[in-house]
């Protein structure tokens, strides 16, 4: 018998890439995509077979040594979250023109919700964009097998393939059946030396190529044994599109079977010939879709079609934002399901907050007291723990946007006339993105000040390496920032008259001041202890 | 055979321990089994919860349909009401009534046994003292565990040998503690059931 593992969504993704012969893995953290890197580094197998698995800097660095892994013949993937895909974008549509050697499989997990994210963008349009083939499994056993199947995809038509994840599937844990594990491949370079080389005339040709290869990824959405299937239902007038994970949503409604025609789409492109099948047999059709209405757009077309009838998150059917689930699936089937209980009032909110005696509390609490003079509104942040320094009792933020977007902001500020202006931004996202801000900032003298609370890890996605570990002084130094007007501190209580003071200084200075606030992370700390004692 | 767990907590009271014993034990039944978690944001001392589904036949959706869940166990009483729409009308509601207070409109606790105490099924246990009586307030978790092993169609040996399995890496001691705390909770349940 085969063997069979109890896993995360994410954790199935990192064994089949291992089972798949990998030979590196790239990403940067990033919820609901971080457990598929941190199960390769802590595997095994992994660690037997040699298999490249540090952090990167960020989404766009990793998607980088993944497609030059790629280019030595061997494979590769990259993992990060939905927004980790912006960064990333300008490799990723460019390696769509490049195509690959060795398989190259990008693994993106969206946010629906929002659970522990800014935005809850959509990745299958991004795969549409780039034109490339996109997987998007219903459960953990899918999502296992298609990894595999991803990366023969990829080596076969020479293509990146993205692979799309969500939340509810990354983070759930089921019973996943394993495959044998096959040899990685050998260093190979390409077979011809200028592929690579995106000079606009060899961009043309291979951009051509791509669009030459469209009728093959049709052909495989529309495989009799592919992921796209089409179950006919006699006599019924309804028909459904159900995307990933939301097939899951409607079985769970008719325990003993759909009576109405089901298409289940887990490849894309879609699949031309079945949808015109199930335009024919339906009256109506409902779209299922995780995430933006991404299928039902495409299927309504321009003008929107009536007939049959498209019904999904455009014409409320189904709500045009947040996750799917079970109810809200029976209930746009009309299903007659009750409304379900109210949460009794009593259960109020319990708000993310900061771990007692966390450093970025020490650090709000004296920026709060050093810009008194200035007033409110001139705080600049960005993404991790320190971003609850928006909430009471502190009140000290003014933005987070995206990372590293902190340093940047404070500068146009700045440029607006809004002197000082300040930005608090965190150490993993400083390296991340904030760097190359900090340049700009440098090379125009920006009158800004920025905090850089540093807790030596990359804390709010669970405590991983961040990749200026002991460097970020260096790097402030090597940037241009002058040596005078770089500090660091440590964020206690008992130095609290001290950070404020030095704050205060650099605020009043008309050109770039970091400030390093550097204190270890508290559960860094606890749990240090806690391995100790063991 | 179906059953659809809401787990609740806080971050840090080690809900997902619970599941894991459950899953394990679950997976030594040949159960289907889906357990959904919550990770990321939310567990810097905020809402915790996952849905644990078992059943014979395999499940389709990780969530839990809302109004369908068969038990709601909690180790934190107001956490226990968050999820009443996941819970279906005759199903249990199984809590601690230690309150973990690290929020400044955290109600009156006396109001909040009252509210749980207007459902149908439902079971009130005093988890710390059971658990320091078991050799750790550690394992008051544990203690949730046995006082909502009843609601749980899936064998106390199992369920115990999947405990030893979790706790094996802490030590002996651990592991015995934990066992105590499992029995101390499932006597509890047994008595006011
Ligand atoms: C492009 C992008 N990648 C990843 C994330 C996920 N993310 C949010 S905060 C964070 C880490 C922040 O670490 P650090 O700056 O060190 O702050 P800390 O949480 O340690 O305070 C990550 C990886 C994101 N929101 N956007």
């Amino acid at each position: 018998m085969e063997e069979k593992l109890f896993l995360l969504g994410d954790e199935a993704v990192a064994q089949a890439a291992l089972d798949a012969g990998v030979s590196g893995c790239y990403a940067y953290p990033g919820t609901p995509s971080t457990e598929i890197m941190e199960y390769v580094q802590a595997s095994r197998q992994a660690a037997g077979s040699g298999v490249v698995r540090e952090w990167s800097a960020n989404e766009k660095t990793a998607m980088e040594a993944a497609l030059g892994m790629s280019y030595a013949g061997r494979r590769a993937m990259v993992c990060m979250k939905h927004v980790g895909l912006n960064v990333a974008a300008d490799t990723f549509m460019n390696a769509a023109i490049t195509g690959v050697n060795g398989g190259l499989v990008v693994v993106v997990a969206d946010d629906p919700s929002m659970h522990s994210s800014q935005n809850e963008q959509d990745s299958r349009y991004y795969g549409h964009f780039a034109q490339i083939p996109v997987l998007e499994p219903s459960d953990q056993q899918e999502a296992y097998n298609m990894v595999r199947e991803a990366f023969d995809l990829s080596e076969r038509y020479g293509v990146p393939v993205l692979l799309r994840l969500v939340t509810r599937l990354s983070h759930s844990r089921t019973g996943v059946r394993r495959q044998p594990p096959r040899e990685q491949n050998p260093l190979r370079l390409p077979s011809d030396p200028k592929q690579f080389v995106l000079l606009p005339s060899i961009a043309r040709r291979r951009y051509r190529q791509l669009l030459a290869d469209r009728p093959k990824f049709m052909e495989e959405s529309e495989r009799e044994d592919g992921h796209n299937s089409y179950t006919r239902h006699e006599g019924a007038r309804r028909g459904i599109l159900a995307c990933g994970l939301a097939y899951n949503y409607l079985m769970e409604n008719f325990p003993g079977g759909v009576p109405y025609h089901v298409l289940k789409v887990s490849f894309y492109p879609l699949p031309d010939k079945l949808i015109r099948q199930l335009f024919a047999d339906s009256d109506e059709i409902i779209v299922l879709e995780e995430g933006y209405p991404f299928a039902e757009e495409l299927l309504l077309g321009v003008p929107p079609r009536t007939e049959p009838v498209i019904r999904g998150r455009l014409d409320g059917t189904l709500p045009r934002d947040g996750e799917l689930d079970p109810w809200l699936v029976g209930r746009a089937l009309g299903l007659g399901l009750e409304d379900p209980e109210e949460t009794p009032g009593l259960a109020v909110p319990r708000p993310p907050s900061f771990c007692p005696g966390c450093g970025h509390i020490d650090v709000y609490k004296a920026l709060n007291v050093a810009m008194e003079k200035y007033g409110t509104g001139r705080v600049f942040s960005d993404i991790g723990c320190y971003t609850m320094g928006a909430l009471p009792p502190y009140n000290a933020i003014n933005s987070c946007v995206d990372m590293g977007a902190s340093i940047t902001m404070a500068v146009g500020a700045a440029d607006a006339g809004l002197v000082p202006s300040v930005a608090v931004i965190g150490d993993s996202t400083f390296t991340h993105s904030g760097m190359t801000g900090l340049l700009d900032a440098v090379n125009k003298k920006s009158p800004v000040t920025i905090i850089i609370s540093d807790n030596d890890v990359t804390a709010m996605t669970g405590g991983q390496k961040p990749a200026g570990l002991g460097k970020i002084e260096q790097i402030c130094l090597g940037v241009g920032v002058e040596k005078e007007h770089l500090h660091t501190i440590v964020p206690l209580r008992k130095h609290h008259e001290e950070n404020v003071k030095i704050m205060e200084e650099e605020l009043a200075y008309e050109g770039v001041s970091v400030i390093v606030a550097r204190r270890e992370c508290v559960r860094v700390v606890a749990a240090r202890k806690k391995n100790k004692k063991r | 055979m179906k059953t659809d767990i809401i787990l609740a907590g806080v971050g840090g009271q080690g809900i997902l321990s619970i599941a894991a014993v459950i899953g394990l034990a679950a997976v030594k039944e040949d159960l289907y089994i889906k357990q959904s978690e919550i990770h990321g944001m939310s567990q810097q001392g905020g809402e915790v919860y996952s849905h644990l589904r078992l059943s014979d036949r395999p499940i389709h959706s990780d969530m839990i349909p809302l109004g369908q869940g068969d038990l709601i166990l909690a180790v934190e009483p107001l956490e226990s009401l968050r999820y009443l729409p996941y819970l279906k009308k005759e199903g249990w509601l199984v809590t601690n009534t230690s309150p973990y207070e690290n929020i400044d409109n955290y109600p009156d606790p006396a109001q909040l046994f009252e509210e749980i105490r207007k459902l149908p099924h439902h079971l009130l246990v005093d988890a710390a003292a059971l658990a320091r009586e078991a050799g750790s307030a550690r394992a008051a978790n544990m203690v949730m565990l046995g006082a909502a092993e009843p609601f749980i169609q899936v064998s106390d040996d199992h369920l115990i040998a999947a405990i030893q399995e979790l706790f094996a890496r802490k030590g002996e001691k651990v592991v015995e503690t934990n066992i105590e705390a499992f029995k101390a909770g499932k006597a509890e349940a047994e008595k006011e059931r």
